[in-house]
């Protein structure tokens, strides 16, 4: 710096000028990489408020309240048949899934051997990988087909229970393996037996998690389509009280078919029930990862 | 409760098996060797006789067309979206400030959750119209002398639009769990690369991601795995071919799941059955491919745990 000083003005400023183009040149080679990976989020989350915006600009205003009071037909009418049938199929299959779900994360945590648990946690994930279609021509073949249930309530439901069983049995397995030991322990000191300690302690303290989980999955269930083609069916009716030889309606149906007809008023009411979906799973998801989790981690004693 | 579990895996391999068993003898290596998916002519009289079980006279179920656009398809996706997930994972791990965590991350998770038929209905309103009135004729206009880009879009369904739109799809999962792989990671890596002098950047490229590669690896597998078996967003999109090989990114494709849903109706016509039980086929041939590639992700994730406990 001293030498630059002593050769002239002129050169000093070229000095400085060229230091200061080589520092933003080393600055802009520095973070360049941070840029890219902040503009690959930015532009993920673009895409995602796109999809939302698409969905809900078009969707809302066809939202009328006699969407709610009529059935579908032909290519118009309302989704009151669509939104019953969802309905029906998804408190069935989470009904379904509870019972199974929590009974095999529970075992998984609490009284497997390690060589069953470990092929039981594989078959879980793997199950987690089958293609929902597959899944729904499982169904076909054995409710619809053998079983000679046609398309019905209960084909439609259990083909969903497989769908989300994976998330459950893998919830409640990892929130009951998070239970402290101290606490289980603290049971066991009171002398409390294995059973118990398990029910009354170990499981409320898990509760909000694998209730979380159990809402995160029935969000994936209410979105589902192609396990219900084959095994739901559909039917421009109100779903019957029967579980089966008849078919039900379904909200992703309506969006699969509606939108492939060339007339407005059936693009209004795929985007409708589209709307209504998107909907339903915003407050499942925000639902169970906010208020749940809040309630988890009072309980765990952090605020 | 756990047996019921247990024993689902092996009663959809089992009962895919059994039920397509007449398919499996009737179409034999064809399956896997034949382009024309025909269901035979459903009124002329008389049947077939292949493998010992009967079909429509002219039937033919070769699903080469349908495996290779599941295949291709989903190989672009990957291309497309796994560098994106990268980045956007180190992007959501190392520059999201502590406040802003939770919603970015809900907000990808929740793009993991929104319904393929949703991702389908954007597709059939944005991206095909898009690609047939902006994407087709601006790479035509440029690139036109490599037909394989440069050969226009007649209608936007086909390739392009499914790899863009499975792509959109495996993206946040992959990031998900890619963030989770490098949050789980060691800080100390990080930290003793930036002590010997290297740029923050450079600790994560040189460093910490070389480490992490197997599952990272694993995690691009398991995306794979969703996109080979995607369906609803898949079938909107597709253009639906039969019986024809993609020539450019625009022309028509079709997938093994995308082609379950959309001839179930026509399959359902065929008096013999055997358009029905090929399709069980098929639905035996993804699952093989999925299983295939999902065990592959699960044995190279275990295997990476066991390094890591280890080292």
């Amino acid at each position: 710096m001293n030498e630059v000083t002593m050769s002239g003005s002129s050169v000093e400023t070229a000095a400085a000028r060229s230091m200061t183009r080589g520092s933003v040149l080393v600055t802009i080679r520095r973070n360049i990489g941070w840029g890219i990976s902040a503009l690959a989020l930015c532009s993920a989350l673009a895409i995602l408020l796109a999809i939302f915006w698409f969905v809900l600009s078009r969707g809302l205003p066809a939202l009328k309240p006699t969407l709610f009071t009529t059935v579908t037909s032909g290519i118009s009418g309302g989704l009151e048949n669509a939104i019953l049938g969802t309905l029906m199929l998804v408190v069935f299959a989470v009904i379904i899934v509870s019972i199974i779900g929590f009974g095999t994360g529970i075992w998984l945590s609490s009284y497997a051997s390690e060589k069953p648990r470990a092929l039981v946690r594989l078959l879980t994930d793997v199950l987690a990988g089958v293609p929902s279609v597959v899944v729904g021509y499982f169904g076909y073949i054995l409710l619809v087909k053998i079983a000679g249930w046609q398309f019905s309530l209960a084909g439609g439901a259990i083909a969903l229970t497989i769908i989300m069983l994976p998330y459950v049995v893998r919830g409640t397995d990892l929130a009951l393996e998070a239970v402290p030991r101290e606490l289980r322990e603290g049971g066991f000191a009171l002398g409390a037996t294995y059973t118990t300690v398990l029910m009354t302690v170990s499981w409320p303290y898990a509760l909000p998690s694998v209730l979380t989980m159990l809402l995160l999955a029935t969000g994936i269930a209410l979105g589902e389509t192609a396990p219900l083609i084959y095994t739901a069916g559909w039917s421009n009716y109100l779903p019957t009280a029967h579980l089966t030889h008849s078919p039900v309606p379904y909200l992703t149906y309506v969006i699969w078919t509606f939108i492939s007809q060339p007339f407005a008023e059936s693009h209004a009411l795929a985007y409708a029930a589209a709307a209504l979906l998107m909907l339903m799973i915003v407050v499942t998801n925000v639902f169970a990862r906010s208020w749940l989790e809040n309630l988890a981690r009072k309980q765990r004693g952090e605020h | 409760m756990a047996l019921v579990t247990a024993t689902i895996v092996f009663l959809i391999a089992m009962f895919l098996i059994v039920y397509s068993w007449p398919a499996i003898a009737f179409n034999g290596f064809g399956i896997l060797t034949h382009l024309e998916w025909n269901l035979g002519n459903q009124y002329a009289n008389g049947v077939v006789h292949r493998g010992g079980f009967t079909g429509a006279p002219g039937a033919s179920f070769g699903a080469v067309v349908f495996i290779a656009g599941t295949i291709i398809s989903s190989a672009f996706a990957m291309a497309i979206a796994t560098p994106l997930a990268i980045l956007v994972a180190i992007a959501m791990h190392y520059q999201v400030p502590r406040r802003l965590k939770t919603p970015v991350n809900t907000l990808v998770e929740l793009m993991a959750g929104v319904p393929s038929v949703v991702y389908g209905l954007w597709g059939i309103g944005v991206l095909v119209p898009w690609i047939s009135s902006s994407v087709g004729p601006f790479l035509a206009a440029h690139i036109s002398w490599l037909s394989i880009i440069g050969g226009g879009s007649a209608s936007g369904n086909g390739l392009l639009a499914t790899s863009f739109i499975l792509a959109v799809m495996v993206f946040p999962i992959m990031a998900a769990t890619m963030r989770d792989v490098l949050s789980t990671f060691p800080k100390i890596v990080f930290e003793g690369a930036i002590g010997l002098g290297a740029t923050p950047w450079q600790a994560v490229t040189t460093m910490v991601l070389p480490a992490i590669r197997t599952q990272m690896f694993a995690a691009a597998m398991l995306a794979l795995g969703r996109a080979l078996g995607e369906t609803m967003a898949v079938l909107m999109v597709c253009g639906s071919a039969l019986n024809q090989l993609p020539q450019n990114i625009f022309a028509p494709i079709n997938t093994i799941a995308a082609v379950i849903v959309s001839q179930l109706d026509s399959a359902l016509t065929d008096p013999t059955g055997m358009a029905e039980r090929s399709l069980a086929e098929l639905a035996l041939i993804l699952f093989v491919i999925t299983l295939s590639v999902n065990l592959i992700a699960r044995l190279i994730m275990r295997g990476g745990d066991r390094v890591k406990r280890t080292a």
